[in-house]
């Protein structure tokens, strides 16, 4: 049996040495190949952008407070002298809404914020296969966003995310930028997921086959396998695009004998992949959130594994189902359908394992829990309503509502920006070693889950009564749910900003912890919190991840320890760290 | 595994002899992780040119006629003479990397010194391929402006050496990077720095190589317009006669109506100076694939010679050995497709009859 100072050394609270306090200066921090230092750059950087967008939604939403508004004219911001012409500041703010929150906020938040933080000691490795090209990773997002953030003062955006042709070829906005911003944020993506597939291939600790390892892994790795084939023909589409735009290469363009739905194909071919980009490792992050907290071996493990591949491999079938309504024949769009409504079952597969691993587990209502259940409720609704846009019948009358909006927010807010919120409360106490206020954070998920349920709720109803998306103005019968739905975003809005106070105040202010106060089981709760810098001062010990009676609970540190190291002088027990 | 010194890049795992990165446990898993990575990029290069390959594909499927009409305007010749040094250069990017599995660094430099004059070589020919379509007006969809006044190619120094003025633009950067790079070498060896000086000697033998590349395809296309204008029955060009619309008159107001002509005696059309009226309205957009295609490979191939240029270097620093050859062997992988999406290319806009 270990004594105490071992014990103290693998799972204690490293105040002396860690990876945060290993070299100091902001070069060591910018110039760092430290996974967990650019997980955390990324954390900032996907942060900053999510409430750059998210202020761009609340503008939208209170300019939609009433159906014949012109608040976007920014009046009452500028003056009376203001030259803005509202409808078109609205169309701009949807569109930058839309392209900031997709292209630099959700794609990357799990993968590259939490991923880089998580993937490396979940595997027992030190660091990803190319680190230096990890740090590129970054830079490259940096560099993206950047160019989006040129592109709203060129002229802004007024294409929509999506960048429809003939419109984008002909706006004189700034779409070149925006895709250029695009096109660098693409190979960002890309770059982490060669990363990523390379690590889980060639580096995972000696002894840990593919079945031994836990789920967001898989999860991640599915991720990377869209990311790595999808997104270079986001690429070539959007340098078409530019090519089209300053050269008039005449592929999209009608007046040169192109054809702009060729641009939808391109584009969704990758950006339908890209949505299970999104959620692939957002529902990783769920299946380590529930088997954590309700202490229970996963259900069906080789079912979420593989249902992870599976929406991987099917997702790049389905592109058409954006374009129901864009003249393409209808035998093609019934095998789109078809193919959406088999994309549904592994979606469903997982959500029913987590449910029986809930099954008598013993449930901690805890922050991440709460994080996790709420996901699984939203995404829930998301994707079921899913189907109805899935089925041609209904899609002609759903197409282009706000039916739609409701619907990817679901999916987006309801379940990725869900599991990032829950994955962060879940892993922020490894990474910084303090624990958060945990009644505080339960009240910014119940913020978040009612203030977003209120905002997209009514947008189901009058999306199926009608009211198109991307209008600045709409009839009276829908102002009832616009408002609901303004007062909801901002309800969101607070619940996203007390989450985010939160887990900052706890980083200087919070209790400190040590290296597993949750009693997990795979290998990155085996270091001491916040780990050092190698992650690993021992080599971790392998065992089934989701095997909780491998970790006992340890009076003397308050927290969970491996059951080889325990103190012989205590009896085993599993006791629920203060919640 | 290391935080970055600021004072070096990726070298810096090198005392002298030890090349395993920290966060590897060993040059297995180092090697493995590197192959692994490398093939995956090169799929994602695959899926990047598939856009084009699909517009390639829809575009000739629904548009035969233009295809017909446009490919006459590309030179097989030239054409050829690129795939044939492309190809030899894979060869010798094979030979460089049994090289550096044979610790041969001396042969590694060699070889990679000489796949890098070839890339530049096939860049020279394509500058002269470009220019030539240039100055006949030969451009993208909406900018096409095809003239048969082709023979007088714009410009002061075109006048005097045959030398079309677009040909002088793209080589102003090639010019101007062998200055730098022989003025570099010559100064690294004053400085006592031959490893350094020997990489910008060999860094101005690869812009030499665009020269030579440039220099053959000029001289072919010299006897090519010599030997187009007596197929066309002229021993000289006559000018052409402008009517007082802007039209340019020909001397068979209807050219023949099925596209491509042999020659036609009188006219300065011939296999590949066709009338530019009887080529279909959307004719460019041939050219727009085109250009795209071979444009976005060239990028490849420049940036090939980039990653070339640091094998280079590192090979004169003797970094090769048995058990470390990693960095070349994926760098020829690289290579190897840049030169197998040529050999796409090349029958797919050049032999399509």
């Amino acid at each position: 049996m270990a004594t105490a100072e071992v014990r103290h050394e693998l799972f204690g609270h490293a105040e002396q040495k860690n990876y945060l306090n290993h070299s100091k200066g902001a070069l060591s921090w910018l110039l760092t190949l430290d996974h967990k230092r650019i997980g955390i750059m990324y954390l900032i950087g996907v942060s900053a952008a999510l409430i750059v967008a998210g202020i761009f939604a609340l503008l939208l939403r209170t300019h939609l407070f009433y159906g014949d508004s012109s608040f976007l004219a920014l009046k009452w911001l500028f003056g009376e002298a203001s030259q803005f012409n509202s409808n078109k500041v609205y169309n701009q703010m949807f569109t930058l809404h839309g392209a900031i929150m997709v292209f630099s906020f959700i794609i990357p938040s799990v993968p590259a914020a939490l991923g880089n933080m998580v993937l490396p000691m979940m595997l027992g490795a030190k660091d990803v296969a190319f680190p230096r090209m990890n740090l590129a990773s970054f830079y490259l997002w940096v560099f993206g966003t950047g160019f989006l953030i040129v592109a709203l003062m060129r002229g802004g955006l007024d294409t929509g995310w999506t960048f429809y042709t003939p419109y984008s070829i002909e706006t004189d906005t700034g779409v070149v930028y925006a895709t250029l911003g695009a096109f660098i944020l693409g190979f960002s993506s890309i770059f982490t997921g060669i990363n990523f597939l390379v690590t889980v291939n060639t580096m995972r600790a000696p002894g840990m086959g593919w079945f031994k390892m836990p789920l967001f892994l898989w999860a991640l790795y599915s991720t990377a396998i869209i990311q790595v084939l999808a997104t270079p023909v986001l690429g070539i589409t959007l340098l078409l695009l530019i090519a089209e735009r300053m050269l008039g290469i005449g592929i999209f363009d009608p007046r040169y004998g192109g054809d702009p739905v060729l641009f939808q194909h391109f584009f969704w071919f990758y950006s339908h992949p890209a949505v299970y980009i999104m959620i692939l490792p957002a529902m990783g992050v769920i299946s380590e959130l529930i088997s954590v907290h309700a202490q229970k071996r996963l259900f069906g493990y080789s079912f979420i594994a593989f249902s992870s591949v599976a929406i991987a491999l099917l997702g790049f079938l389905v592109w058409g189902h954006h374009m129901f309504t864009s003249g393409q024949s209808v035998v093609v769009t019934l095998i789109f359908s078809a193919i959406t409504f088999s994309v549904a079952i592994p979606s469903a597969v997982k959500v029913f394992n987590w449910l029986a691993t809930l099954y008598k587990g013993s449930i901690a209502l805890n922050t991440p829990m709460c994080y996790a259940l709420s996901f699984i409720f939203l995404f829930g609704i998301g994707g079921l309503t899913g189907l109805f846009l899935a089925t041609l019948s209904t899609d002609i009358h759903l197409h282009d509502t706000y039916f739609v909006v409701a619907h990817f927010h679901f999916v987006m807010v309801g379940g990725t920006l869900t599991a990032f919120l829950g994955g962060m409360f879940h892993w922020w106490p490894k990474f910084f070693g303090r624990m958060y206020n945990d009644f505080l954070g339960r009240v910014g998920c119940f913020l978040v889950f009612a203030g977003f349920n209120l905002t997209f709720f009514p947008q189901f109803v009058m999306g199926a009564r009608g009211m198109p998306r991307r209008y600045a103005s709409y009839d009276p019968e829908f102002q009832i749910f616009h408002q609901w739905s303004t007062i909801g975003a901002f309800v969101l809005g607070i619940g996203i900003v007390l989450s985010f106070v939160v887990l900052l105040h706890a980083v200087w202010y919070g209790r400190k912890v040590a290296g597993n106060p949750w009693g997990a089981a795979s290998l990155e709760w085996q270091s001491s919190s916040p780990p050092s810098f190698h992650n690993f001062d021992h080599k971790p010990i392998l065992h089934d991840p989701y095997d909780f009676d491998s970790m006992v609970y340890d009076k003397g540190l308050d927290t969970y320890v491996l059951r080889e190291f325990m103190d012989p002088n205590q009896v085993p027990e599993r006791v629920p760290v203060t919640h | 595994m290391a935080v970055a010194d600021t004072t070096h890049h990726h070298d810096h795992h090198h005392d002298h002899g030890e090349f395993i990165a920290h966060h590897f446990d060993n040059a297995e898993q180092q090697f493995d992780s590197g192959k692994l990575g490398i093939w995956i990029f090169l799929v994602t290069e695959v899926l990047f040119f598939s856009g084009l390959f699909v517009a390639y594909t829809l575009w000739r499927y629904h548009h035969p006629e233009i295809f017909q009409q446009a490919h006459v305007f590309l030179d097989k010749v030239l054409g050829g003479i690129n795939t044939v040094v492309l190809l030899f250069s894979s060869l010798t990017m094979a030979l460089a990397v049994r090289a550096a599995q044979m610790s041969n660094n001396r042969g590694t430099a060699f070889y990679t010194l000489v796949t890098m004059v070839c890339a530049a070589v096939f860049l020279g020919v394509k500058a002269i391929e470009y220019s030539h379509k240039w100055d006949q007006g030969i451009l993208v969809r909406s900018l096409w402006a095809y003239t048969t006044d082709h023979h007088t190619a714009h410009g002061a120094l075109a006048k005097q050496l045959g030398i079309s003025d677009w040909l002088v633009t793209l080589s102003i950067i090639p010019a101007i990077l062998l200055a730098v790079f022989i003025a570099a070498s010559v100064i690294a060896m004053l400085m006592a720095k031959p490893i350094w000086s020997k990489f910008y000697a060999g860094l101005a033998i690869t812009v030499g190589g665009y020269f030579l590349g440039a220099l053959g395809g000029h001289i072919y296309m010299l006897n090519y317009e010599a030997r187009a204008a007596a197929e066309a029955g002229h021993a000289q060009v006559a000018p052409l006669v402008l009517h007082a619309d802007d039209k340019v008159a020909t001397d068979h107001p209807t050219a023949a109506a099925h596209g491509v002509d042999h020659h036609h005696a009188g006219e300065h059309h011939d296999s590949h100076h066709p009338d530019p009226k009887s080529l279909d309205r959307d004719v460019g957009i041939f050219f727009s694939i085109y250009y795209c295609m071979t444009g976005l490979h060239a990028i490849h191939i420049l940036g090939g010679i980039g990653f070339l240029s640091w094998i280079f270097f590192r090979s004169l620093k003797g970094h090769w050995r048995s058990d470390y050859f990693g960095p070349v062997e994926y760098v020829g992988l690289y290579w190897h497709l840049v030169d197998l999406i040529w050999i796409y290319l090349f029958p797919m806009l050049y032999l399509i009859d």
